[in-house]
């Protein structure tokens, strides 16, 4: 089954590979133990706040695809499985009760909509804060001094929600061949997102690989 | 209305803006907070906990330099009148001044109540007899890089100090150790580490963070566009 178009991957992997360069050169610029083992100050400072400028465009690119933008309100929308998600004890699969038209309706569980909700939030605010410690001269101490307040302590959260992220992703080949190469096999879907499935023969029939293809080259 | 669902994303990251908002504008208090009540109940966080008041570590170079005490030499030239080569146990030998100082960093840490021990700037170019109509100083580190000036003026401050001791013990390689200059009243950069050279010369020359922009008159609150409270 088609799970991730072209922009999709492209929006994933691009904002993974400026995350890890963020990552490990706030690490070098941060943690005084890996400070002094990397060194070079003026140029670690660089490529962080180089890669922190890039951030967004990733971001920025895929919005102006439909198909991405299908995706972001799927995200954001909790309907009632997605609540008795939340709250289940176990891992019985939880019937959904109303259609969405979109033929992504129940593709996202309702901590993967939590997931890309902080993700999102995350990086506007780490833009936010991040330019206001490049562009310092502009701000009074106070802000300045708030804005890396802020920006440090996200940079924590961010690290745990993403030391999670990564966890549930090696424990679960059949989702890395999701987002590596688009496609997952029925019964995977079936088993980790039964309301996508189960959406997609209630709706005008399942949707056609090559139709979101169409949809994504727009 | 229902079969959209709620917009729990939304509100979400309308949250988290919100909250990262607040944190902005309130940080600075928030920041005192945190650094007086985790840094001082537990001293070890201070250096990971974000703001919890500990130094953080800067090097301009590959790595940081190590030299041994045995190794260390300062070396005081330029418009003297007697050239010194000072081992470890020199500095040792001269007079010894001890100061408890609040290191601010111009990048908006604090550090209060440092204490530092070692030969006040002023002793040792007694020592060395600048003359009295020298206007400047370099200053250079054994780092191969890193470089400051001070006029004559600053440098003969009673809160100038060539520190070999930091905390009651020796300044470590980490702070610059085991000799590294610190100015109290001036922003950190203007503090060499790793020190090894003293150049009594005629004019001010900027050191390494001046030609990148920072102010040659660092003074804590009154330069580099921050108003920060003086150190005490």
């Amino acid at each position: 089954m088609k799970r991730f178009t072209p922009i999709e991957r492209f929006a994933h992997r691009t904002i993974t590979i400026l995350m890890f360069i963020l990552i490990a050169t706030a690490a070098a610029l941060y943690i005084p133990d890996i400070s002094v083992l990397v060194g070079n100050r003026g140029i670690v400072k660089t490529i962080h706040s180089v890669s922190g400028f890039l951030l967004p465009i990733p971001l920025i690119i895929a919005i102006a695809f439909p198909v991405f933008r299908m995706n972001m309100r799927e995200l954001n929308r909790f309907y009632p499985h997605d609540f008795a998600w939340l709250k289940r004890q176990d891992s019985t699969s939880i019937k959904p009760e109303i259609i969405n038209p979109d033929p992504v309706y129940g593709k996202y569980n309702a901590g993967q909509k939590l997931n890309s909700a902080f993700s999102f939030g995350s990086i506007l605010i780490m833009f936010a804060t991040g330019m206001v410690m490049f562009f310092s001269s502009l701000f009074t101490d106070d802000i300045r001094t708030g804005a890396t307040f802020v920006h440090d302590w996200l940079t924590l959260a961010i690290v745990v929600a993403l030391a999670g992220h990564i966890y549930h992703a090696m424990n679960d080949a059949q989702a890395r061949m999701g987002m590596r190469s688009g496609e997952v096999t029925p019964s995977w879907a079936q088993a980790h997102h039964p309301q996508w499935v189960w959406a997609q023969t209630q709706s005008k029939g399942p949707r056609k690989p090559d139709e979101m293809d169409k949809i994504s080259s727009e | 209305m229902e079969a959209r669902g709620s917009p729990v994303g939304r509100r979400v990251v309308l949250g988290m803006v919100g909250l990262g908002a607040l944190g902005v504008v309130f940080g600075r208090q928030l920041n005192s907070v945190v650094s007086n009540t985790v840094a001082a109940t537990v001293p070890g966080l201070g250096s990971i906990i974000p703001a919890a008041g500990g130094f953080r570590i800067y090097t301009v170079t590959s790595g940081y330099p190590e030299m041994s005490k045995a190794d260390y030499r300062l070396t005081v030239g330029g418009a003297v009148s007697t050239p010194l080569n000072l081992t470890f146990a020199d500095l040792e030998s001269l007079p010894q001044t001890s100061m408890t100082k609040d290191f601010q960093c111009v990048t908006g840490w604090r550090v209060d109540n440092v204490p530092w021990s070692g030969v006040l700037m002023s002793d040792l170019l007694a020592v060395a007899g600048a003359p009295a109509t020298a206007t400047a100083l370099t200053i250079a580190s054994f780092d191969g890089a890193y470089t400051e000036s001070l006029t004559m003026e600053q440098a003969i401050r009673p809160d100038v100090l060539i520190a070999t001791s930091m905390y009651g013990a020796p300044v470590t390689r980490e702070h610059g150790g085991p000799v590294r200059l610190l100015v109290a009243p001036m922003y950190g950069y203007k503090s060499l580490k790793w020190l090894s050279n003293i150049n009594v010369v005629d004019s001010v020359i900027p050191g390494y963070w001046e030609q990148r922009g920072y102010d040659i008159d660092a003074w804590v609150g009154q330069s580099n566009g921050r108003s920060d409270e003086p150190v005490t």
